[in-house]
């Protein structure tokens, strides 16, 4: 019962952070869904995990957006979609049915069973490169802080240097 | 086909990803369209959980759920760094008015 409660509640806050128009309100229903995703994998047997993503999903990036509102702040104008509805509305149904036919068969096949290795061990031995993979974003996520927050040099102050 | 937890989770899945999807078609302000790669990230480490548990090697699916976790929030920073700078620039963030060449 609690199961299908967070996977409407889950889709509810999705659809509402597309739907919305202010981009504040946007990000807010974007860290209630996290919030419940975070929920759902610790239901699923993965409490690493879903700390994890409660802390970073919900927490982390919804700073940042907040922060990144703030400074680029909101734009209220009529906005009209990319590409028409309905197209797009054919897509995604075609994308997800794809999606769907080339998932669902494989959950059937039986794949030996792997060694019982901890969390630990899996990470930081079977996926080392991985784990060094990440460092390397998160100097790439830091050199994207430094973007945020860099003033930029308008042209005027260029003009005045020459 | 009774109503378990992997399963009830695999339709979220699956509905996450085509809300992102369906968002990143039509949005056009730049912010929104991080909010969807967000939605869509959601979709990809619930699909890695849950394939992970549904296979037996829990472990694997989690590590890899953690790898997307960090570079999804990676991508969140740089796109938004990317659609501040295109703000301070342009002074828009709708992505059809984002061009140099007259029209």
């Amino acid at each position: 019962m609690w199961h299908v409660i967070i996977a409407v509640g889950i889709l509810a806050c999705a659809v509402m952070a597309i739907r919305v128009q202010r981009l504040l309100v946007s990000a807010l229903w974007l860290a209630g869904t996290s919030a419940l995703v975070a929920m759902l994998i610790y239901l699923l047997g993965a409490p690493e995990i879903a700390v994890i993503e409660l802390s970073v999903g919900a927490g982390l990036v919804t700073v940042l957006f907040v922060f990144a509102i703030n400074i680029a702040g909101e734009e209220n104008r009529a906005v009209q979609a990319m590409i028409p509805k309905p197209l797009a509305y054919g897509a995604v149904i075609l994308a997800v049915i794809i999606a769907g036919w080339l998932c669902l068969p494989t959950l059937t096949v039986d794949l030996p069973a792997s060694p019982a290795l901890t969390l630990g061990s899996s990470l930081w031995g079977d996926r080392a490169v991985d784990t060094v993979l990440q460092v390397v974003l998160i100097f790439a996520g830091v050199l994207g802080v430094l973007g945020l927050l860099a003033e930029g040099k308008t042209h005027a102050s260029l003009e005045n240097k020459a | 086909m009774t109503l378990s937890l992997p399963m009830i989770a695999l339709v979220v899945v699956f509905i996450l990803l085509g809300v992102g999807l369906y968002a990143l078609l039509v949005v056009s302000n730049l912010i929104k369209v991080v909010v969807a790669l967000q939605i869509l990230g959601k979709g990809a480490v619930l699909a890695l959980v849950i394939a992970g548990s549904l296979r037996g090697q829990a472990n694997l699916g989690q590590s890899m759920a953690l790898t997307v976790i960090v570079a999804d929030t990676i991508v969140a920073v740089v796109g938004l760094a990317l659609a501040v700078q295109v703000r301070r620039h342009f002074d828009t963030l709708d992505l059809k008015s984002l061009t140099t060449l007259r029209r």
